[in-house]
């Protein structure tokens, strides 16, 4: 009896969207009397940071801080139509959004500052910080704050701007299977590293090491978030979990997480990472998304370590300590 | 605009977290109203059978029972989640008629002063059932002869005209007829449970003006307030659906289950009505990732070419297809793999068994594709007597490679994501590898 340590890899893609029926988001923006931003949604964020990504898009475009946007998600009444936050599309769909929503803003403030610095609009920026300036004469700026406020109560005009992106439905071709069914691809490549004990068939997670490639990141720390928490997912996926532990028969179904396996804080492994950022040709800034895809390649790539330690292959999902111990029986 | 990026790429701290963390984030259950009540709901104990009566007599004299909800009481009962975006035909039963199709499908919805009392009724509701045989497995239920699962008498989901999702590119039999090496494998999963710490939910009030508020954590608020509406037959704008915190998705918050119902409720007895899953619904009668079998066969050259692939797939669906053929289209666009193959073949069955329904789930038809395929390579590595990084060079799609889909790549960059993590784990490639990139190949090269 040994306790086997293997190595092994998997390499994916993973699309960003769901085009196929058809994929709209829109949103709205418009500055408050101080020079606040409220940027207006029917997208709701499931706790991965959709607002905290949409803040930073909008502040972006606008050329304010990000503390000065505020984001208004998840009312009918009040936000504009969005599919849904799925599909790894959120970050993509609603900042494409966001983004359009902002620079129709944005305009508008560069409009009305145009008329107070006698200057032409295309020679005015905005410093990231809430100044318009007119590029290369920095003496001559304004502050978007007091810009906002002269819109509202000298000139009587709105300060907003309206967003929209779709991709349009792409059919299937029932024959062939032709189809544009998504935006853009990013991309994984994850080393995991196992112990495989052949006493009781349990396997030891040492570490999964991964490389990303998911165009611009919105917020690094988010990202890092996304992958962590997939890698522990995927793992979770390879080695314990299902709802029909003897599928496909429906007996021993566990129903609360004493009975539903996952691994707990002593399972989890070494997690590191490197993201590249290799910008997509239609997201906001290059963004790609990195929402779904992060459990994917480290079951595999778990799948394919076992096999490296003990020579086991496995073809089924979870896999139990009883498939390792059957499968080290039958090469015995 | 400047090019110089100020807040974009900034590890700015997220706006949710200190609230969350500190257990001040106000999530849907959190909510109550004066006079609110409580649904729970009757659910099928056998995993298919005739529905030949309820008797609500002794669940009624339950101290706190308001009332039942029974399929007669929903206006447009059967429908399809997806019919949004025109797929067909209307299948799932909002409650069971006279007949179900899988064990834990809602029959008899029931609305009491508080979850005891709600409880207390549902375990008093007596249901006269007749047994039916059932079909538990994928390739059983496409036998004839096999239990019939659907009211419209098939146990695949057709995709215009075909029992499976089809993609055909080249001709996998010639590329087969070419191979030196045939390289199968057979790879299958069980169910698995999205697993959101919050339970889905909702809590629906009749509001002053004749609409109805309906707080919910769902993952797509429009996509909930239009089946809701085609569900109830009443106009959308008498639906106000409000979200915002979320306690986790992952696909289990799509389909709409809970806020048609919870909305019925308060219509009929105008009281606030909250209907939130428990754990064990959550598991068990909540959708769960599907359960794939993927059959994959590659012919492959002596120096490590993939040169044909075909790829049989089933989803168990379960009783219902809610969301699974989505993920049945989005896995046959994804079946072959981030390479460049001449030659495939992909069948993708989306099948109905008794057993709760599947849904999406993150990686939607992609993560089982990619688990079989990232073994099926090296499994081919092994055959060809290469290592698992060369398989994975040699075979690596390219922009401007036509995908089996027919898409041309853009975007590619798996060679550059494969390199990196060489880079990470400390491997030396060869230099052929790290010379190469996702470029597109030379004109000659093309047609690959």
């Amino acid at each position: 009896m040994a306790r086997l340590r293997g190595t092994g890899m998997a390499a994916v893609n993973y699309p960003t969207g769901m085009n196929l029926g058809g994929d709209p988001s829109q949103a709205l923006v418009h500055a408050t009397t101080s020079g606040s931003f409220i940027v207006t949604l029917s997208a709701t964020d499931l706790g991965q940071g959709l607002r905290t990504v949409i803040g930073q898009i909008a502040a972006e475009t606008l050329g304010v801080a990000y503390e000065e946007v505020v984001i208004d998600t998840a009312d009918t009444d009040t936000g504009p139509h969005d599919m849904g936050t799925f599909a790894s599309r959120a970050t993509h769909r609603v900042g494409n959004a966001v983004k359009a929503a902002a620079l129709e803003a944005r305009e508008a403030v560069l409009e009305l500052a145009a008329e107070e610095l006698e200057a032409a609009v295309e020679d005015l920026v905005t410093d990231g910080h809430g100044n318009v300036l007119v590029n290369g004469v920095p003496s001559r700026s304004l502050r978007i704050a007091d810009l906002a406020s002269r819109a509202q109560f000298q000139y009587g005009r709105t300060i907003a701007g309206r967003g929209s992106f779709m991709k349009p439905k792409s059919g299937v071709d029932p024959e062939t299977g032709a189809m544009d069914p998504d935006s853009t691809e990013a991309h994984a490549c994850t080393i995991a590293e196992v112990e495989v004990d052949t006493e009781t068939g349990e396997v030891a997670v040492l570490s999964i090491r991964s490389a990303y490639e998911v165009g611009r990141q919105v917020n690094p720390a988010l990202v890092r978030g996304q992958i962590v928490g997939g890698a522990w997912m995927g793992m979770s996926h390879a080695l314990y979990e299902t709802t029909e532990p003897y599928y496909p028969s429906r007996d021993h179904s566990p129903k609360d997480f004493a009975e539903y396996l996952m691994p707990g804080p002593r399972e989890v492994p070494e997690i590191d990472c490197v993201v590249l950022e290799m910008p997509s040709s239609n997201g906001p800034y290059g963004v790609k998304g990195v929402g779904e895809m992060t459990a994917n390649s480290p079951i595999p790539a778990i799948v394919n370590a076992i096999y490296h330690a003990c020579g086991v292959r496995i073809d089924s999902l979870p896999v139990t300590p009883e498939a390792i111990l059957r499968g080290l029986d039958a090469l015995a | 605009m400047t090019t110089e990026l100020h807040v974009v790429g900034q590890s700015v701290a997220r706006s949710d977290g200190v609230g969350s963390v500190t257990g001040r984030s106000l999530f849907t259950a959190d909510r109550s109203f004066p006079g609110m009540l409580h649904l729970k709901m009757v659910r099928s104990p056998v995993h298919h059978a005739l529905l030949k009566g309820v008797d609500l007599s002794e669940a009624e004299k339950v101290r706190g029972f308001v009332r039942a909800l029974t399929h007669a009481d929903v206006p447009h009962n059967v429908y399809t989640i997806l019919g949004l975006i025109g797929v067909e035909p209307e299948e799932e039963f909002v409650l069971a008629v006279d007949r179900v199709r899988y064990k834990g499908e809602p029959i008899v919805a029931i609305l009491a002063e508080t979850e005891a009392a709600a409880m207390e009724a549902v375990s008093k509701v007596r249901l006269d059932l007749e047994e039916l045989p059932a079909v538990f497995d994928v390739e059983e239920a496409l036998q004839p002869g096999a239990p019939v699962v659907t009211h419209w008498g098939n146990n695949t989901f057709m995709f215009e005209g075909h029992n499976c999702r089809r993609v055909r590119y080249g001709d996998v039999e010639q590329g087969f007829a070419e191979a030196d090496h045939i390289v199968e494998g057979v790879y299958s999963t069980s169910p698995i449970e999205q697993a959101p710490l919050e339970t889905t939910g909702c809590i629906a009030l009749p509001e002053a003006n004749g609409r109805y508020t309906v707080y919910t954590n769902t993952q797509a608020l429009y996509f909930s307030l239009d089946n809701t509406s085609i569900i109830l037959q009443v106009p959308g704008n008498r639906l106000h659906f409000i979200g915002g915190m979320v306690g986790g998705g992952f696909g289990g918050k799509v389909d709409v289950i809970v806020e048609p119902l919870a909305t019925l409720g308060a219509m009929k007895t105008n009281r606030p009505v909250r209907y939130v899953y428990s754990r064990s619904e959550e598991m068990q009668v909540s959708s769960t990732r599907s359960a794939w079998k993927i059959r994959v066969k590659d012919g492959v050259t002596s120096d490590g070419r993939i040169i044909a692939r075909k790829v049989t797939s089933y989803a168990d669906s379960g009783a219902y297809s809610r969301q699974t053929p989505y993920a049945l289209t989005k896995h046959a666009a994804n079946a072959a793999g981030p390479y460049a193959i001449p030659n495939v073949w992909i069948d993708a069955y989306c099948v109905y068994t008794n057993r709760t329904p599947t849904s999406a789930m993150r990686g939607f038809g992609v993560t089982m594709a990619s688990f079989a395929i990232e073994v099926q390579m090296d499994r081919i590595a092994e055959r060809v007597g290469v290592d698992p990084w060369t398989i994975r060079f040699l075979n690596a799609y390219r922009n401007g490679d036509i995908k089996p889909h027919r898409k041309p790549a853009e975007d590619a960059t798996l060679i550059e994501t494969m390199q990196a993590a060489a880079v990470l784990v400390g491997h030396d490639l060869p230099e052929a590898f790290k010379a190469m990139t996702s470029d597109p190949r030379p004109t000659q090269e093309g047609g690959r």
